[in-house]
């Protein structure tokens, strides 16, 4: 069963083009992982599927859905939810007003539950749930910004580049909530530079580049494919 | 004790001889080759002397006197004062409130006609400044174009009465929903639009209606302005000596009182007065909705706040539809108030004052906002008898406050929203 489908998208930023047709599949419960260098087209990847900017041929399926031409406010509606590249949490807002911004759609009851639940998997965000979000640390800024997407209850999380600019200590940990998210029967798809981590924790991976996918194979594969140790694992 | 202080001391000194220079009306006269200081006595003379002096030498030893001053214990009552309770605080919040709602509705029956006139005018400047607040404070929409909205509401009423007769009670709300349209007209274009060029956008908006207003003569008669807008009534009575209209009765005859000019203006400072404080209740009550947090999401980080599934376009428009609501709100009793407008009432600078009103008042703070609209009106009138120097003394004060509190007077207090706890 399939929970994302991308099929021969092509995106263009005026007249540029920079997805060239690329077909990328998630399953249902799967950590996919979509590793490339700077500049390959991760985020535009991305932002394609949430529909900003929109495709200009092929197809994006979510859960059965056609999204393709479908405006962000509804994709961002359906199931799914981003943590954007550079967490972009609310500077001026609570942890706690945080939170229930991400519930935006919900009613106070899911709110009071998931935010429950966001604070089990993350017990540092219950002891700052006063404290504005600025004010805090990158990595507890990260997993508020996993907390805030976890809010509307996904389907399917997208995490794009969680591991940027944190300690090696704090991404080892919001891998291991990641892989606790799969436990949870939430689907991930992550977009990450660091891919060792993310190949590691993948079940599945590609590699994209130059806006094509050059490679597609099981994470374990792709770490030990001689190309991909060149070129993203330092040799 | 360094040559810094010495050098600041004397800076400060020459700084008090030259604003004492225009604000005590001194003059200088050229006569021959000499020039002649005009319109001070020997003693003012003096006094001013013995001003700087004294400035200087405060200066010189500031940092000594404020010590001192600072080991007096009885000289700063904040020192040693706790935080009020949550609880404590919102019930003497709202009974200061009521109190000063309660003492405003008195308050006009024992004052000056001016004074309530100036009221009346405060007032209008209130239900601006907290509708440009929904925009600018809260959604951050930069809008340099408001007073079309104000604009709106005016001619809106004066159009309406002049060509059928339409009353001050059915123009208000019909004012207020073609001035929202409007906003929600000018909403669209400018959606993509952030920072400067959404400014630069809602200010040629603003210019559009006013010239437009300005051109229509056969509509709006142009330049000559729109006269004879009648004065609300209270229950089908007026406020006139004389009855104007037919079926109408007057106010001070069924009252059984002699007739007084200044029912009127009461009466039209306690419209003013009601609808402000709806105005203020109901931004108050949209802020602690959720489009309210939607608006100050989408100010904090766009970006985020659509990866939410918030609609850029909703949350946008709906703030320019409240702030251009409430301005054709403020426009309708405006236009009552005068019983006269032209284009030269809503130019541009009227904008900027609402938007300086804005920022002085602290972004998004609503008592900011108010307090600043007060001071605002108040002090270009309080400082009249300096004359020509007035709107000199009215800018260095804008320019000193924005020094001193960049934040506005009353920094936005983030509202916070409790869940109820489940059981």
């Amino acid at each position: 069963m399939s929970m994302l489908v991308l099929e021969d998208v092509h995106t263009h930023y005026g007249k540029i083009e920079a997805l060239h047709g690329v077909s990328v599949e998630v399953k249902k419960g799967e950590i996919v992982s979509l590793i490339g260098a700077n500049g390959a087209g991760k985020t535009t990847l991305l932002m394609t599927v949430c529909g900003n900017p929109q495709a200009t041929s092929g197809r994006i399926i979510l859960q059965g859905r056609d999204i393709t031409r479908e405006p962000t406010a509804t994709i961002m509606r359906s199931g799914i939810s981003i943590v954007p590249e550079g967490r972009r949490v609310f500077s001026g807002l609570t942890v706690e007003e945080n939170l229930h911004m991400g519930g935006f759609f919900n009613t106070k009851a899911e709110i009071r539950k998931s935010q429950d639940h966001v604070y089990e998997l993350f017990p540092r965000l219950k002891e700052r749930e006063q404290q504005r979000a600025g004010t805090m640390s990158g990595g507890e800024q990260q997993m508020l910004a996993i907390g805030r997407a976890l809010m509307s209850k996904p389907n399917m999380i997208i995490l794009d580049e969680p591991s940027l600019g944190l300690a090696p200590l704090v991404i080892k940990q919001i891998f291991e909530i990641i892989g606790h998210l799969r436990e949870e029967g939430i689907t991930v798809f992550l977009v990450e530079q660091n891919a060792h981590q993310a190949l590691n924790l993948a079940d599945r991976g590609y590699v994209l580049e130059t806006g094509r996918i050059r490679l597609h194979d099981t994470g374990k594969n792709l770490l030990a494919n001689p190309d991909v140790q060149n070129a993203y694992l330092g040799g | 004790m360094a040559a810094h202080n010495l050098k600041h001391a004397l800076f400060c000194a020459i700084i008090t001889l030259i604003i004492a220079y225009p604000i005590l009306g001194f003059n200088l006269v050229a006569s021959g080759t000499n020039i002649i200081l005009e319109g001070a006595t020997t003693q003012t003379v003096i006094s001013v002397l013995l001003a700087a002096v004294v400035v200087f030498l405060f200066q010189l030893f500031r940092d000594n006197i404020m010590a001192l001053l600072g080991k007096a214990p009885a000289l700063n009552p904040l020192a040693n004062r706790q935080p009020m309770e949550q609880s404590r605080r919102l019930k003497l919040e709202s009974t200061i409130l009521t109190l000063i709602i309660i003492g405003a509705l008195i308050w006009p029956f024992f004052v000056s006609r001016g004074s309530v006139d100036l009221a009346t005018l405060v007032l209008i400047y209130i239900m601006l400044a907290l509708g440009l607040n929904v925009v600018v404070g809260l959604a951050g929409l930069l809008d340099l174009g408001y007073v079309a909205f104000y604009a709106v509401g005016a001619y809106t009423f004066a159009l309406l009465s002049q060509y059928y007769g339409v009353s001050f009670w059915f123009a208000l709300p019909i004012g207020a929903l073609l001035a929202a349209t409007f906003g929600l007209v000018l909403g669209f274009p400018v959606l993509r639009l952030r920072g400067d060029y959404l400014a630069i956008v809602t200010l040629g908006f603003g210019e559009i209606i006013r010239i437009l207003l300005n051109n229509m003569t056969s509509l709006t008669g142009g330049p000559n302005g729109i006269g004879g807008i009648p004065d609300p009534t209270l229950f089908g009575m007026e406020f006139g000596r004389r009855v104007k209209e037919e079926g109408n009765t007057s106010f001070h005859e069924t009252f059984g009182i002699a007739y007084s000019s200044e029912h009127k203006i009461i009466f039209l400072y306690l419209i003013a007065l009601v609808l402000a404080v709806i105005t203020a209740l109901v931004i108050r009550r949209l802020m602690r909705m959720p489009v309210g947090r939607a608006w100050e999401a989408l100010r904090e980080d766009e970006i985020a706040a659509r990866s939410l599934g918030l609609s850029r376009t909703s949350v946008k428009l709906s703030a320019f539809t409240i702030g251009a609501f409430f301005a054709g709100f403020a426009g309708t009793v405006f236009a009552s108030k005068q019983g006269f407008i032209s284009p030269e009432s809503f130019v541009f600078l009227e904008s900027a004052i609402v938007l300086a009103i804005v920022v002085l008042g602290g972004m998004g703070s609503q008592l900011g906002v108010i307090l600043a609209a007060i001071a605002v009106t108040i002090l270009p009138e309080l400082a009249r008898e300096f004359s020509e120097y007035r709107m000199l003394i009215f800018g260095a004060a804008m320019v000193l406050m924005m020094v001193w509190r960049p934040q506005g007077l009353m920094p936005m207090r983030r509202i916070h929203i409790e869940l109820e706890k489940q059981e």
